[in-house]
């Protein structure tokens, strides 16, 4: 019995944890407005793009590579970063506390500026492969 | 014998000098909000005012905002101080008067890595000296063994 119910909390929190980068997304595009709808190929163009606010980090790529499903470098420490796509690490976009501070603090550094909800809504389409 | 061994087993691990392993005190926030751009260096590594320096400049920490709510920026600055190294030994204050303080530039620093040369501070793969990474294979869990040293080039470390 008791094997039962720890397979059967196993299976709900992987299903919780599966279900978490769609309800991110589905939040901030909830925030963007009426009408709008998430496009991965939106956010490859910002992940893509070159901001020129920081010279040493000018894009998201910058840090985390050409793709978010391998490994990255910090560009100042070297510090090994864990891909973004949750494909490729399950923890990512799993804590939505977590998701918020490190948009907030990269996109203060990279961007510029915040990030909006639809660009963060796109970001996630495109982390997560569109699914 | 056995009783000797048990003795030996039970003496503070900071009874050895330069050990860094992790803390247990350490609060919940260490690892994510100082490990995760760089390794969470250990405490020992920077004097009690340093760490008080780094902690009230974090919006401004190295070129980067690493601001954090009072409650969890509190907690760190205590653990921090509360762990760190003799300011004779780690003092960054003493020698980097006016700029904030590395404990890459401390006078241990320094000495311990006296025999590093030029270059391989330079190599590519190294970046900042605060990479420890770069060289201590297991720093980040805490382990600066000798023997687990590997320069850059690929080389072992031979004194």
């Amino acid at each position: 019995m008791k094997s039962v119910i720890f397979l059967l909390a196993g299976s709900l929190a992987m299903s919780a944890q599966a279900a978490m980068p769609a309800e991110l997304l589905g939040g901030y595009a909830a925030a963007a407005g009426a009408g709008f709808k998430a496009d991965a190929a939106r956010g490859a163009a910002f992940y893509a793009k070159a901001f020129g606010v920081s010279a040493k980090m000018p894009s998201c790529a910058s840090c985390h590579t050409d793709s978010p499903s391998q490994p990255g470098r910090h560009v100042v420490t070297d510090k090994a970063i864990k891909p973004l796509a949750p494909a490729a690490n399950p923890e990512r976009f799993s804590d939505p506390a977590k998701v918020e501070k490190w948009f907030k603090r990269n996109c203060s550094e990279v961007v510029g500026r915040e990030c909006t909800a639809a660009e963060k809504a796109d970001f996630i389409a495109f982390v997560t492969g569109g699914r | 014998m056995k009783k000797l061994l048990l003795f030996l087993a039970c003496l503070p691990l900071g009874a050895f000098a330069d050990d860094l392993r992790p803390l247990r005190d350490a609060p919940p926030a260490f690892q994510a909000e100082c490990g995760s751009c760089h390794i969470a260096f250990p405490p020992q590594l920077l004097a009690a005012d340093d760490w008080r320096q780094v902690m009230r400049t974090l919006d401004k920490h190295y070129g980067d905002n690493a601001g954090l709510d009072e409650k969890t920026r509190q907690a760190l600055e205590d653990f921090l101080v509360r762990h760190a190294g003799k300011a004779a030994k780690v003092g960054a204050s003493l020698t980097n008067m006016g700029t904030a303080p590395r404990l890459t530039q401390t006078a241990w620093f320094q000495r311990k890595h006296r025999e590093v040369s030029s270059a391989d501070w330079r190599h590519a793969k190294v970046k900042t000296p605060a990479n420890c990474a770069a060289c201590h294979t297991k720093a980040a869990e805490g382990s600066y063994r000798e023997r687990e040293i590997v320069m850059p080039d690929g080389r072992r470390w031979e004194d």
